[in-house]
């Protein structure tokens, strides 16, 4: 690991002065540290912002769950509050990789990274959520750009992710067996207007499936979907799955996200 | 006294490891220390042009950059075969030269090219970024069914070919096989395994200057070895003036059985700069350069009657060693593998004939069960897909092939001493709920999922080995074993074991042995073992000898000390010694009943002279002291058998396999701890499932580690498990005194062909290869949804 300087600012403005062409923040770490490690990115400045007491932190009302920035895993899948609002998300939260995982790792860093095969950028998707930055506030549909791309800019910090609270929801996923990450996840959500189905893992990065979603606002049932053959052309193809493979799987928990809601 | 061995004793070595105590190879620090970190080739074939250390030298607390080109000036050796192969034409086996650092050519990714030596850890890795090599990328050979065709990666090693080897008799098996009615075919992948030992390799290197005298410390499964091949073929120093000691170590699997470049290197470099060195793998280096395990591609073939009887056996196998040969890598897919593929079946006719290759793939060599997995997986596919063509039930065709009387003598190089294989499979058919399995099919089938049982019976070649045997198949040296018994004046015991413990349990194990044979408490037992400054000698621990050959030079050390005892019991008891009986620790005159405790004898030993009133108890002709030691050289190998079954379930939808049940009973002779043999057998099972269902090894064309770490690379998880349901049978081994067969492998024998036949058999009999993944088995049902379609 090369050398770097260490911020632990007090407060996110101090954070985003901090930033450069050549900072990273750091919540967890799950993704950031690693990178260090193996030499696959270096810093000049590594600006730790855990310390941000208002980036933690869960609120729920009637419509929405907020969920702060550097709010663990662990805390969203253990919330009452979020298990009430939403089960889905906790139940989402609750199957990220593993217990250390889920101890360290944060929402904000999981959407800031937007790894294409990550669980929560398919939450933010289905459930229209709102991320909202030192800033602005940007919709999710507009948020996750590409893979390990999103639209933040330079100095720009996720401070919390809004999610609208739906009818009904839920998320499968097909883990891949060496590190559980998503082979292909599904997050179905069901609003009063609208069937979202946000897929991740499939593609280069997460994407709301139109065929999918149009069949089940109009039928909201697993026979809607069932069997459906999916266009796998732009699909990820590697040596853990083919883009067959995952296109049978993405209809496949469709439905059975559609059978658990 | 009740006796210790056969009892569940807790083991010793829980309350270190389970406390975070365990002081490995990593947790040593010398003063003055410096860190080392190795320059390795990213290709898998490529010329070395040069290499520039200049700027790495200059870079800031760099103490040293050495490569191959000092290493070959001061005629340091490299890494060797153990064992000579020789071809069917009788020609001896091409080995080609492995360098510790490559100087002329690089062989494999992750091949060593040069090494820096820093005052810090980081220091040493800023400073390899700064070596500069010049490589000319060449094509790399990676597949070996294609190796022969390849161009020839090793100057004199023609095809690629290490050896063209044969066991058998072709003419008998032709013969056979033309009076058969059914002959039965398999073409299979052993895939390759990374060993993944929980502790990557490591090496921490202490060079005295006043002394000369190189003490390393280091992840070896066998110290004494290292030490003598390290002396002997390295030249990296005199034998008693190298001190090898391996501490705790984390696993080995086989993969710490081979000297490495880095023991070697570090240990010369050492020397050469005059300071302590430390180097410990991080977890890639450990995916690219532990040796692999497996890499057969099979094709094989059973002649039957249509009763079912076995008839011949013939196996074409063509097995990768990777870049180099290593220890154990010319023996594993010959004599642990060919002999025992004729499994547990009288076959009147068999022949293996094993093609080595070269491939620029990381070096392949023993990896628990080494060569008996691949025979078992070779002849149980082969029996399974039999019962499935000729009809009859899977156990019954295996029940009309068992020999009917031991010793078995088996076809091609065994004589099976004991055993009973019909009880151990009548066992497992019952434990397993064998006759139940078509109403659980129907409900899984009711539930749209697929459910299959397959079955295995086993026997294995371990107790590795006799000399007398393994030499005269190659081996360069002998495979007894040996042990020291130190009956301390206080009544304390250290035993000296030549073996060594990484995941064993010997702490536990050998006292409990020593404990029943002295007639003393546990607690007073030590067990020492991996330095070489403490005990004689010893061969280390693989293919399941520890108990088998060291734990019986224990139990004789222990018999010469009770006959030291009884003679010296008999001059204080003022008797002859025919007259002492010694039972549960006491020597008892049978005539006055008068004893003394083994303690009290001991006590004496140390205090030969006379002094008032008493007398020395030394008799005339004895020494003082109470020490005694041993070196065992079994008559045969010993060979554990059993038959387990594993039912599982596929879903189609999705292709995953659940194991749901599994059953596994084994015959490991006299079981010493039946705790430790059950957690050897869970691991082992472990394993097997992990190559059958989960574990991928995948180079691409140009020879790069596609699965080189734990994001790609499926290790089997507690969760992929059901309940391992386990059960013993009972027959003495009469190669030893102790009747113990050996337990550590079995369960990764047994069960890679278990599995599959259960997934195959789930499958309607399709083929499909391991690992049966989630997407293959899934396209495999499409498949077969296809064919039921068409033929309904």
């Amino acid at each position: 690991m090369k050398t770097f300087n260490y911020h632990t600012p007090k407060d996110v403005k101090e954070a985003s002065k901090l930033a450069s062409t050549s900072s990273a923040f750091l919540a967890g770490g799950m993704t950031t540290i690693p990178s260090l490690k193996l030499g696959l990115a270096t810093y000049k400045d590594v600006i730790d912002i855990k310390s941000i007491k208002k980036l933690s932190g869960i609120k729920v009302s009637g419509k929405s769950v907020t969920i702060g920035a550097t709010t663990k895993h662990a805390e969203v899948a253990a919330s009452k509050d979020v298990q009430k609002a939403i089960p889905a998300l906790t139940k989402l939260a609750g199957n990220i990789g593993d217990a250390q995982v889920r101890n360290r790792g944060t929402i904000g860093g999981s959407i800031s990274n937007n790894d294409p095969s990550a669980c929560y950028p398919s939450a933010c998707m289905a459930l229209n959520a709102v991320i909202h930055t030192n800033s602005r506030k940007i919709p999710a549909a507009k948020f996750f750009t590409g893979m390990f791309e999103t639209a933040l800019k330079k100095g720009e910090l996720v401070e919390a992710v809004e999610f609208e609270v739906p009818e009904k929801a839920d998320y499968q996923k097909h883990p891949n067996p060496a590190s559980r990450y998503a082979i292909i996840g599904v997050f179905v959500a069901k609003h009063k207007k609208e069937v979202n189905v946000a897929v991740t893992g499939a593609k280069s990065s997460v994407y709301i499936d139109k065929d999918l979603s149009k069949k089940l606002t109009s039928s909201f049932s697993s026979s809607a979907i069932e069997g459906m053959k999916l266009d796998h052309s732009e699909m990820n193809s590697d040596m853990h799955a083919s883009s067959e493979y995952r296109a049978n799987l993405v209809s496949l928990y469709a439905k059975k996200a559609v059978e658990a809601c | 006294m009740a006796s210790l061995v056969g009892s569940r004793v807790e083991r010793k070595e829980d309350g270190r490891f389970l406390q975070g105590k365990g002081r490995y190879t990593a947790d040593i620090n010398i003063a003055n220390q410096t860190y080392a970190i190795f320059v390795r080739s990213p290709h898998a074939r490529a010329k070395i042009k040069s290499v520039d250390t200049s700027k790495a030298l200059k870079s800031s607390g760099v103490v040293g950059v050495l490569t191959g080109k000092e290493i070959a000036e001061d005629k340091i050796g490299g890494l060797i075969a153990g064992w000579a192969i020789r071809s069917e034409d009788g020609s001896e086996m091409k080995v080609p030269a492995n360098p510790p650092l490559a100087k002329d050519i690089a062989n494999f990714v992750g091949e060593p090219i040069a090494v820096v030596f820093a005052e810090t850890l980081d220091e040493a890795k800023e400073g390899a970024e700064k070596v500069k090599v010049d490589y000319k990328v060449l094509k790399a050979v990676v597949d070996p069914a294609d190796a022969m065709k390849s161009e020839a990666i090793h100057d004199g090693v023609d095809k690629n070919l290490c050896y063209d080897w044969l066991l058998g008799d072709r003419k008998a098996v032709d013969e056979a096989f033309a009076k058969a009615d059914k002959i039965i075919k398999v073409d299979l992948i052993n895939n390759r395994l990374v060993p993944n030992a929980m502790e990557p390799r490591a090496c921490v290197v202490d060079y005295n200057t006043a002394s000369e005298e190189i003490t390393l410390y280091t992840t070896s499964q066998n110290p004494h070895l290292s030490r003598l091949v390290m002396s002997a073929f390295g030249g990296v120093a005199p034998e008693n003036k190298l001190r090898v000691v391996a501490p705790d170590v984390g696993g080995g699997f086989g993969s710490k059985i081979n000297v490495y470049n880095e023991e070697i290197v570090c240990s010369w470099a050492s020397k050469k700069i005059e300071r302590p060195i430390k180097w410990v793998a991080e977890r890639t280096e450990s995916f690219l350069t532990d040796t692999h395990g497996r890499d057969h591609v099979t094709h094989a073939e059973l002649a039957v009657s249509n009763d079912g009887k076995f008839l011949g056996f013939k196996n074409e196998t063509i097995a990768n060693l990777g870049a180099y040969a290593r220890v154990f890598g010319t023996v594993t897919p010959t004599y642990l593998f060919g002999p025992c593929a004729t499994g547990v079946y009288t076959i009147p006719a068999a022949y293996s004939n094993v093609k080595a290759v070269y491939t620029n793939t990381a070096p392949v060599d023993a990896y628990r069960g080494a060569g008996r997995p691949e025979a078992t997986y070779t002849i149980e596919r082969l029996v399974e897909k039999a019962a499935m063509e000729l009809g009859i039930d899977k156990t019954e065709i295996r029940m009309k092939n068992f020999p009917s009387e031991f010793p078995f003598k088996q076809t091609l190089v065994h004589t099976v001493d004991s055993g009973d294989y019909v009880a151990g499979l009548e066992k497992a058919k019952q434990m397993a709920d064998y006759a139940g399995f078509e109403a659980r099919r129907k409900k899984s089938e009711a539930n749209g999922k697929l459910r299959g049982i397959g079955v295995s019976s086993y026997f294995e070649a371990c107790g590795i080995a006799p000399s007398a045997a393994v030499m005269s198949l190659g081996c360069g040296v002998g495979l007894w074993e040996s042990a020291e018994v130190r009956f301390n004046p206080t009544g304390q015991i250290s035993v000296f074991t030549g073996a060594h413990s990484h995941g064993q349990s010997h702490d536990t194990t050998f006292a409990q042995i020593a404990a029943d044979e002295l007639g003393v408490p546990m607690e007073n037992v030590d067990v020492v073992h991996g330095d070489t400054d403490k005990g004689t000698f010893g061969m280390g621990t693989y293919g399941s000898r520890s108990l088998t050959v060291g734990g019986i030079a224990i139990v004789n050390a222990c018999k010469k000390i009770v006959a030291k005892g009884k003679r010296v019991a008999a001059k204080m008891l003022e008797v002859n010694e025919d007259e002492i009986e010694f039972k549960d620790g006491e020597f008892v005159a049978l005539k006055s009943n008068k004893k003394k405790t083994i303690g009290e004898v001991a006590f004496a030993c140390y205090l030969p002279g006379q002094r008032d009133e008493m007398k020395s108890p030394i008799p005339e002709g004895d020494e003082p002291g109470l020490i005694e030691s041993s070196f065992f050289d079994p008559a045969n190998f010993s060979f554990p058998a059993g038959s387990h079954i594993c039912e599982v379930e596929i879903d189609p939808d999705t292709g995953n396999v659940k194991v749901e049940k599994y059953t596994a009973v084994d015959d490991f002779g006299r079981i010493v701890n039946p705790m430790i043999v059950e957690g050897q057998v869970h691991g082992g099972i472990a394993q097997g499932i992990g190559q059958a269902l989960h574990e991928n090894t995948q180079y691409d064309e140009t020879g790069q580690l596609m699965t080189a770490s734990y994001m790609d690379y499926t290790m089997p998880r507690a969760d992929n498990f059901p309940e391992f349901n386990l059960g013993f049978t009972c027959t003495h081994a009469t190669s030893n005194p102790l009747g113990v067969k050996g337990c550590g492998e079995a369960g990764a024998i047994a069960s890679p062909p278990t599995v599959m036949n259960a997934v195959i058999d789930a499958l309607g009999g399709q083929e499909i290869s391991m690992p049966a993944t989630a997407e293959k088995v899934w396209k495999a049902c499409k498949t077969m949804k296809k064919s039921n379609a068409k033929a309904a």
